[in-house]
């Protein structure tokens, strides 16, 4: 029998976050585009997109990401061709990172007072311009933070495309336990790995919500 | 496509499924009641706590809150034996799901403990509740009730995060939709069936936690 050292184990597993690290970044970027393609149908004029996004934010927060990994997975086999495990996993994030995001999102557009609204169409502004002048800086800067935290969540979500086969981090823990029988180390390195990766995203995004707090800071 | 849709099996293996669900209810409400408990107590030691106890309570909820469940629960479950801690499938489920909303909760709580206005602590302080007996009686139903919306939305996130306890062969219901597709080898129709009862299940667990909310705040209550 091999002996593994604590070198390898972190090395094969550190080599494995590289995965994690490339999903997490097309899960994110990709669900922020289509999070805010959604977002324009969600707060706009039109009453039966507004409900379609609705009820598409509805479904992927009304359900288990497992269950759309999988649905994903063997959907797609439906249409006759075989399915690799980094397609369904990355589409099937970029759809579920959108569906929180526009949620997220249109809470920050939400939180622009109303007299926002009525000040900029006294002036004469149409809904575009007033979008684009009044109500999305101010929304922005508002979103930040969530939108940040939110990124936590995409690393820790791409631990669960482990299931269906897709070799990041989590299922590199999985393989590297197999082989060497040290579960405590092996799952206790990638949880480090994992909290080294999310820890300063949640941090930054405390301290961004401190930072671009300023206008509520007195109230 | 000329995939034909094949439901025929969902009789046969109706009580599968059932056998699932109450597992997974079985999970959540354990996992609820033990965690939202965790909660407080960590919220209570990271707000109002002795200041050794503050560090100890933050590095647990930051450990949690910035790993994925799946590892939590595989730590749990193949890791712990190795301190000859062994543990069942449904007791390491349950451990890792009360120690993951122990931690999201704490922070919820504590958020609801802080915005207490500083007047309630004084006025128990003014009758002579000791400041356990003030955070007891005075600040922590009227904290509960400011953050029951974002508790309850947080219980249903672990009730679908429990999905992956099948990872561990916990019989839920992700476990039962396993077992059909390996049986009948209709995978899509196992997962959208059980997908379309995982949200059948949060929909109305989302109800019940806001009915058990206006249970314990009633309104038109004497509170601030």
């Amino acid at each position: 029998m091999t002996d593994f050292t604590t070198w390898d184990i972190l090395r094969n597993l550190l080599l494995a976050t590289r995965w994690t690290i490339l999903l997490s970044l097309v899960a994110f970027l990709g669900g922020g585009l289509l999070g805010l393609a959604l977002l324009f149908l969600r707060i706009g004029r039109l009453s039966w997109p507004r409900q379609a996004v609705r009820g598409y934010v509805e479904v992927f927060q009304g359900t288990p990401l497992l269950m759309q990994l999988f649905l994903a997975f063997f959907g797609l086999g439906l249409f006759g061709f075989d399915v690799p495990a980094w397609l369904a996993a990355g589409l099937t994030l970029i759809l579920w990172s959108a569906a929180f995001l526009t949620e997220i999102w249109r809470g920050c557009v939400d939180a622009v007072v109303r007299g926002q609204w009525e000040a900029s169409a006294s002036l004469g502004m149409g809904y575009v311009q007033q979008m684009r002048y009044v109500i999305l800086p101010q929304a922005m800067r508002i979103a930040i933070p969530p939108t940040v935290g939110f990124s936590v969540q995409v690393v820790k979500g791409t631990a669960l495309t482990s299931i269906i086969g897709f070799v990041e981090l989590s299922k590199a823990g999985t393989v590297v336990t197999n082989a060497t029988f040290q579960p405590f180390t092996v799952y206790g390195i990638v949880a480090l790995i994992y909290f080294c990766l999310c820890w300063p995203l949640s941090k930054s995004s405390q301290v961004l919500e401190r930072k671009l707090n300023v206008a509520h800071r007195d109230h | 496509m000329t995939y034909q849709f094949d439901f025929a099996w969902v009789w046969q293996y109706l009580p599968v499924i059932l056998k699932g669900i109450g597992i997974t209810l079985e999970l959540i409400a354990v996992g609820a009641a033990l965690g939202i408990a965790l909660g407080i107590a960590c919220a209570w030691a990271r707000a109002l706590g002795p200041s050794w106890l503050k560090p100890v309570v933050g590095l647990y909820v930051e450990l949690i809150r910035n790993t994925p469940f799946l590892i939590q629960l595989f730590f749990i479950f193949f890791g712990l034996p190795g301190l000859g801690l062994r543990m069942t499938e449904l007791q390491a489920a349950n451990l890792a799901m009360v120690i993951n909303l122990g931690a999201y909760s704490c922070e919820i709580i504590r958020a609801g403990i802080q915005a207490t206005p500083k007047g309630q602590f004084e006025a128990g302080a003014s009758l002579a509740m000791t400041p356990f007996e003030t955070f007891r009686h005075v600040v922590l139903v009227p904290a509960l009730e400011r953050i029951w919306p974002a508790l309850s939305s947080q219980v249903v996130i672990v009730m679908l995060g429990s999905a992956v306890v099948s990872q561990i062969a916990a019989e839920d219901l992700t476990f039962a939709a396993n077992f059909i597709q390996s049986r009948t080898f209709r995978a899509f129709e196992a997962y959208f069936l059980t997908t379309a009862i995982y949200l059948l299940l949060a929909i109305l667990l989302r109800q019940v936690l806001a009915a058990l909310g206006r249970l314990i705040f009633p309104k038109g209550r004497a509170t601030p």
